[in-house]
């Protein structure tokens, strides 16, 4: 694989390239990543908890670097550092700016130990650039079970837990009134969301994971507010990112992660030119109507 | 009748502190019932009590002829700074239809019947021509109303709005309390609103649960709106007013040096 991403150019070969076993397991596990992140976007955005999602990548950083260290899997020091600090976030504050100041702090001392435990561990530069930066051309057919075992948990969650987290996500006070169990469906999201990223920093690496757990969401929602509706555009527009990114990456023999974020963000960019002046989208209107409908 | 609530010697603690103590009162049921103290009183409280989120430290308490319970669906709930965290991530349709099915789990369509129920609640309270935008569209008067089609849209008994008339205009805040008046008298509901300020409300104030000294107490509203008791209760000097056709309002019983004196 060195080889091949040695040289840098287009690639007429890039059909044949695709069809190798490292490809098909880039293309299978890029899939199921961005089917979950697809799926959770709109959750991360609707709960005001994009930074929550940046910051559990890199609170991963310490937990693959460390798991280097020990000799451990590297998924499985991801996941337990992801789950670990999402709880940790979970538990702190409600208020979003106790949480917003938390979250940071967590960060800051995760990104530390990551670099400490890679250090230790001897770990050369181009280990801890694949945990920054992702290696979906590294996926092994191993992975793939675990990610197939993630993906399969976080959609068989979701569609359990869907409507009530909508309920706790946009309005918790009421949500709480009307029975919810707000809280848990807090700490349970946020063990959704770190199972999410485990896989997903291996796709695009911890740095790069905002575009494709939270991009594909906000791109979404610029276009429609029907919640099944945005779920569905989120996880085509991931897709999207992930084939595409893989077939360029193929073509001109450069990083995936590169082409994965650029497809995403074009799209963004896209939509953002398409509806950007809409002046309907986040606007209020003080148009008054007639004061009460009849009551019938 | 089952009165709409039922106190009985409850006092009320929350961190170690009292916040009121020898709550004894009934509301009757179908009252549009003003909530009124000053800040810190211990208004929200009581809601919170009553929705089942906070249990009292002594006494009974009876809503609707039963125990406060979370998730009790007779009870419509609007809280205070409603729209505050509302992105624009949800349509007014949205919101309204997860107060009547948004605690379930599971996969499961919509029906038909409960679309209609949801049409018919945004309707209900003249929201119907703004279901389809999102809540970050509208107006705080908007907002306000897409709320309250979210607490009736179960068919609630009773309504728990905490200051539902904050941040409107004059306009909105007669909209809304003029819709107020027409729940009660199409439904029959019991509302209870927790507001600073009594006067826009008076029109359709039956009762008062007001927060004196520590300790709640229920009355009909004339019996509330007494230059005595308002100066009491608020601890600064509350003027009455009645005018000759009738009208009933409040206002500051004091005067400024006047501003314009300065200038002569």
């Amino acid at each position: 694989m060195t080889d091949l991403l040695a040289g840098i150019g287009f690639q007429p070969n890039w059909l044949a390239i695709l069809q190798t076993t490292f490809m098909q397991h880039a293309l299978i596990g890029g899939s199921m990543v961005a089917l979950a992140a697809g799926l959770l976007g709109y959750f991360v955005i609707t709960r005001q908890n994009a930074f929550a999602a940046h910051a559990l990548a890199h609170i991963g950083f310490p937990g693959a670097t460390g798991a280097i260290l020990i000799g451990a899997p590297v998924t499985l020091g991801l996941a337990v550092f992801c789950v670990g600090g999402g709880l940790l976030i979970g538990l702190f504050g409600k208020r979003v700016a106790e949480r917003e100041t938390a979250t940071g702090t967590i960060l800051a001392m995760a990104t530390g130990l990551g670099v400490l435990f890679a250090s230790l561990a001897g770990a050369n530069a181009s280990t801890t650039t694949s945990v920054l930066f992702g290696n979906l051309l590294a996926i092994s057919a191993d992975q793939l079970v675990v990610f197939g075992l993630f993906t399969a948990a976080v959609v068989l969650a979701l569609a359990l837990i869907a409507r009530p987290l909508l309920f706790a996500s946009v309005d918790p006070a009421v949500a709480e009134a009307r029975g919810v169990p707000v809280r848990a469906l807090g700490l349970a999201f946020v063990v959704l969301l770190a199972l999410t990223i485990t896989m997903a920093v291996q796709v695009v690496g911890t740095l790069l994971l905002f575009a494709l757990v939270v991009t594909p969401a906000a791109t979404a929602l610029r276009l429609t507010a029907r919640p099944a509706a945005v779920a569905a555009i989120a996880v085509a527009i991931a897709l999207a990112s992930v084939w595409l990114g893989l077939v360029l990456s193929a073509m001109v023999n450069l990083p995936p992660s590169f082409f994965i974020v650029s497809v995403a963000v074009a799209g963004w960019l896209a939509v953002l030119g398409l509806t950007g002046r809409r002046r309907d989208v986040g606007q209020r209107t003080d148009t008054h109507h007639p004061a009460v409908a009849p009551v019938g | 009748m089952t009165p709409a609530l039922a106190l009985e010697g409850v006092r009320v603690v929350r961190g170690g502190r009292t916040v009121w103590s020898d709550g004894d009162l009934t509301v009757p049921a179908g009252a549009v019932v003003g909530v009124i103290g000053p800040n810190g009183a211990g208004k929200t409280t009581l809601f919170q009590v009553l929705l089942g989120l906070l249990p009292v430290a002594s006494g009974r308490v009876e809503v609707l002829g039963g125990e406060p319970r979370r998730g009790n669906r007779q009870i419509g709930y609007v809280p205070q700074n409603y729209t505050a965290a509302l992105g624009e991530a949800v349509r007014a349709r949205d919101l309204v239809t997860l107060g009547l099915v948004g605690g379930r789990f599971g996969l499961r369509r919509t029906t038909p019947t409960e679309h209609a129920r949801v049409d018919a609640a945004l309707h209900r309270v003249g929201a119907a021509d703004y279901a389809d935008r999102r809540m970050s569209q509208l107006s705080g008067g908007q907002q306000q109303r897409v709320a309250i089609a979210q607490a009736i849209v179960d068919d609630a008994e009773l309504l728990l709005l905490d200051e539902p008339l904050a941040n409107l205009d004059l306009r909105n805040q007669h909209e809304i309390v003029r819709l107020l008046g027409e729940l009660r008298r199409a439904r029959g509901v019991t509302i209870m609103v927790v507001a600073h300020d009594l006067n826009p409300l008076l029109p359709v104030l039956t009762d008062a649960v007001y927060l004196l000294d520590g300790h709640p107490h229920h009355a009909a509203i004339g019996d509330v709106v007494q230059e005595d008791l308002l100066t009491h209760l608020y601890g600064t000097p509350v003027g009455v007013v009645r005018t000759a056709q009738g009208d009933l309002f409040t206002r500051a019983a004091w005067r400024d040096v006047d501003p314009m004196s300065e200038l002569r």
